[in-house]
């Protein structure tokens, strides 16, 4: 028996070993662009490679003291901003409708509101172009805000309406009982349990926004240039290490929203552990 | 007795239970009914607008009214009528005042190479109406073209209110003078390979992720919960990382003078620096690990419900592990491979900023040709046909992706 079984085990583990091996190559392939990056941007030389000469923040430097840096950073957020409250909004609303509607509509609406995911962004920014141009919603921020917030709503209405699935919709009917109506009972009782999924689908929503690159060339003018617009033009003509210095603070960003995005998840998850 | 006196006293009360429901229903499309209206002004009319602009002909009829009008009941065969010469001569000049002549030029020589010419030289010598019954004659003298009978075809089959035109060219066909649909002449016949090329990195990137992507899951979905969260973050962060970032960091790594050629010289390796950058090579490398993320999150959860006993079970029926992986494991992760592999491929066949920062001009996929005749030569129709070829596949891929995800929860993979 056992004679039979140690040849079963020896290769099992070699397969196991094999996969950890495949895994850390993988590992290391997903991390390499963030890992070759960040040291270069404390580079003091231009040539964007090693060994490094020596170490400086004048890239840092020079990206806090571009006026055109700072404006895309600020065109960055403005629009972030305006378009993941925007979908936040119309997204919340409709994962509440969404959670309670039933008609065999229903796949159909659903397919309508996911489908700004879906659609390759090329495809959704030259229809929205031919179709803003004539109206004067080309060359401003209000264009890009609306579809920005076309594009993040789906990630809100996905991420809304899993936090809604998980709440205890007796809860809400308790409170009804109680005699409140129903704009209170929201206020007082739904939105503070699903407020961590709401802040994740609010971050997602400015993350696809903070990220959004191709409407943005068809929409946006000289003066609504985001930072990924501008890191584009850079990379286009020549990578400069400010680039890589904006790379990292963008990377940064990242880390935080991803962080927050865990602390909300493992609330949420210990809230639901909590009413099991 | 008693269920009569049940019974009777239920009526009112369902009644009003469907009507507490009925408003409930009423309200909660109300909730949803924002969200639609405005997707229906930033998405979908724009879509479908786009889809429309494919086949709108627009440019002859408004810019040469009564020469269409002319041409209305000519067969085709020889030339028309000393009316539609004159008719033409009207709206050019009519035309050339308003400015618009460019528009319709432009249009028709799409149809027959050299027609901008031709269109705007004659209108430019035109000086004046022609006499009556000299019309003819005195443009076929200002340009022999007109008495060509390819010159009247064309402004008859651009003559709206659609045309087949930029659909067909979209996949390299065209109609010939008679009307009967031809391959497009080689010059022109370009989009069926940009299409092919297209899928055949789409499918490039989906297999090297699924590769790669396999392996991964496989660890994370059977290390212990709180190891793989910790793992999960190798796959997270660069999923959360700008797309700009990444295929910039990926230049700095492998352009000529970059991370991994200034490497290899310094060590002696190399003498020349390798090209891995502006090439495909370097797309199927960016691309791979953008759209990595995508393969193993799916896989991960489809792995991570796989329950254990079924591997164990065909370990204690005799099964050798590999028979065992390929016979029980394998079968049960389909599910998920589907779902990744299509989403991977959905993505990948719409990419445009990867290929477009990172890919040579030979590389360039569908959505930098729609983004070049949007952009660059202000050809609408011709960007809206090749989108709505490229949403048209995407959409097909995505209901099967629908189908497949819904299908999962059903049938857990092990049917079949």
């Amino acid at each position: 028996m056992s004679a039979n079984h140690s040849p079963q085990i020896a290769s099992q583990r070699f397969a196991w070993i094999a996969t950890i091996v495949a895994s850390t190559l993988v590992f290391i392939f997903l991390m390499a662009p963030i890992l070759a990056i960040v040291p270069l941007s404390f580079s003091s030389s231009t040539y964007l490679t090693y060994p490094l000469p020596g170490l400086s923040l004048r890239w840092y430097e020079d990206f806090l003291g571009s006026a055109r840096w700072m404006n895309a950073l600020k065109n960055s957020v403005i629009i972030g901003v305006a378009s993941s409250m925007l979908s936040m909004a119309l997204g919340t609303l409709a994962s509440l409708g969404l959670a309670q509607w039933k008609s065999k509509w229903k796949p159909l609406v659903l397919a309508i509101v996911l489908s700004p995911m879906v659609v390759p962004v090329v495809i959704t920014a030259v229809g929205v172009y031919f179709f803003f141009a004539p109206l004067g919603l080309t060359g401003n921020y209000l264009g890009l805000i609306l579809v920005h917030t076309a594009l993040a709503t789906p990630f809100v209405v996905i991420t809304v309406s899993a936090t809604l699935q998980s709440f205890d919709m007796t809860l809400a009917k308790a409170a009804a009982s109680l005699g409140a109506p129903p704009l209170l009972t929201f206020r007082k009782v739904i939105l503070p349990l699903i407020l961590p999924g709401l802040a994740s689908g609010a971050l997602f929503a400015f993350a696809t926004s903070f990220d959004e690159v191709v409407t943005v060339l068809f929409l946006a003018g000289p003066e609504q240039r985001t930072l990924p617009r501008e890191m584009f033009s850079g990379i286009r003509e020549n990578i400069s290490p400010t680039i890589t210095a904006v790379a990292v603070v963008l990377t940064v960003i990242s880390v935080c929203m991803l962080s927050t995005l865990e602390i909300l998840r493992r609330r949420n998850e210990r809230l639901k552990g909590n009413a099991e | 007795m008693t269920a009569a006196f049940v019974a009777g006293a239920d009526v009112p009360l369902k009644r009003r239970l469907k009507r507490a429901e009925r408003a409930r229903q009423f309200r909660a499309l109300g909730l949803v009914l924002p969200l639609l209206a405005f997707l229906l002004f930033t998405f979908v009319v724009p879509l479908a607008g786009m889809i429309w602009k494919s086949a709108d002909d627009w440019e002859v009829p408004q810019v040469m009214p009564q020469t269409v009008a002319a041409l209305e009941h000519w067969n085709g065969q020889g030339l028309p009528d000393e009316a539609a010469f004159a008719a033409l001569a009207a709206d050019m000049r009519t035309a050339r005042e308003a400015g618009t002549l460019a528009v319709a030029a432009k249009r028709l020589n799409y149809i027959v190479n050299g027609y901008r010419t031709t269109l705007l030289s004659t209108a430019r010598k035109l000086k004046e109406q022609p006499a009556p019954g000299t019309a003819k004659e005195t443009l076929i003298g200002l340009s022999p073209a007109w008495g060509e009978r390819e010159s009247w075809t064309a402004i008859k089959s651009a003559s709206g209110p659609v045309t087949s035109y930029y659909l067909l060219a979209a996949v390299d066909l065209t109609r010939n003078t008679d009307g009967a649909i031809v391959a497009a002449p080689p010059d022109q016949a370009i989009y069926r390979d940009v299409f092919i090329r297209t899928f055949t990195i789409g499918f490039g990137v989906t297999a090297l992720c699924l590769i790669l992507g396999f392996p991964v899951a496989y660890l994370l979905a059977n290390l212990p919960t709180g190891r793989s969260n910790l793992l999960m973050i190798f796959v997270l962060l660069p999923f959360w990382t700008s797309l700009l970032v990444r295929t910039c960091a990926w230049i700095v790594i492998l352009q000529s003078e970059g991370i991994v050629n200034g490497s290899l010289q310094w060590l002696g390796v190399i003498d020349e620096p390798m090209r891995l950058i502006y090439n495909r090579f370097g797309v199927y490398m960016a691309m791979t690990h953008v759209l990595l993320p995508f393969m193993i999150l799916p896989l991960y959860s489809v792995m991570r419900g796989i329950s254990p006993a079924y591997m164990r079970a065909a370990a204690s029926l005799g099964a050798p592990p590999a028979t065992a992986f390929m016979r029980i494991y394998l079968p049960q992760t389909i599910p998920g491979i589907g779902a990744g592999c299509l989403l991977v491929f959905i993505l990948a066949i719409g990419y445009y900023i990867t290929p477009a920062l990172v890919g040579g001009a030979a590389d360039q996929m569908i959505s930098s040709f729609i983004a070049f005749y949007t952009t660059e030569t202000v050809n609408w129709g011709l960007a809206s046909a090749l989108g709505a070829v490229l949403l048209l596949s995407t959409l097909v891929l995505a209901v099967v992706y629908g189908k497949l995800a819904l299908g999962r929860q059903t049938t857990g993979g092990l049917k079949n």
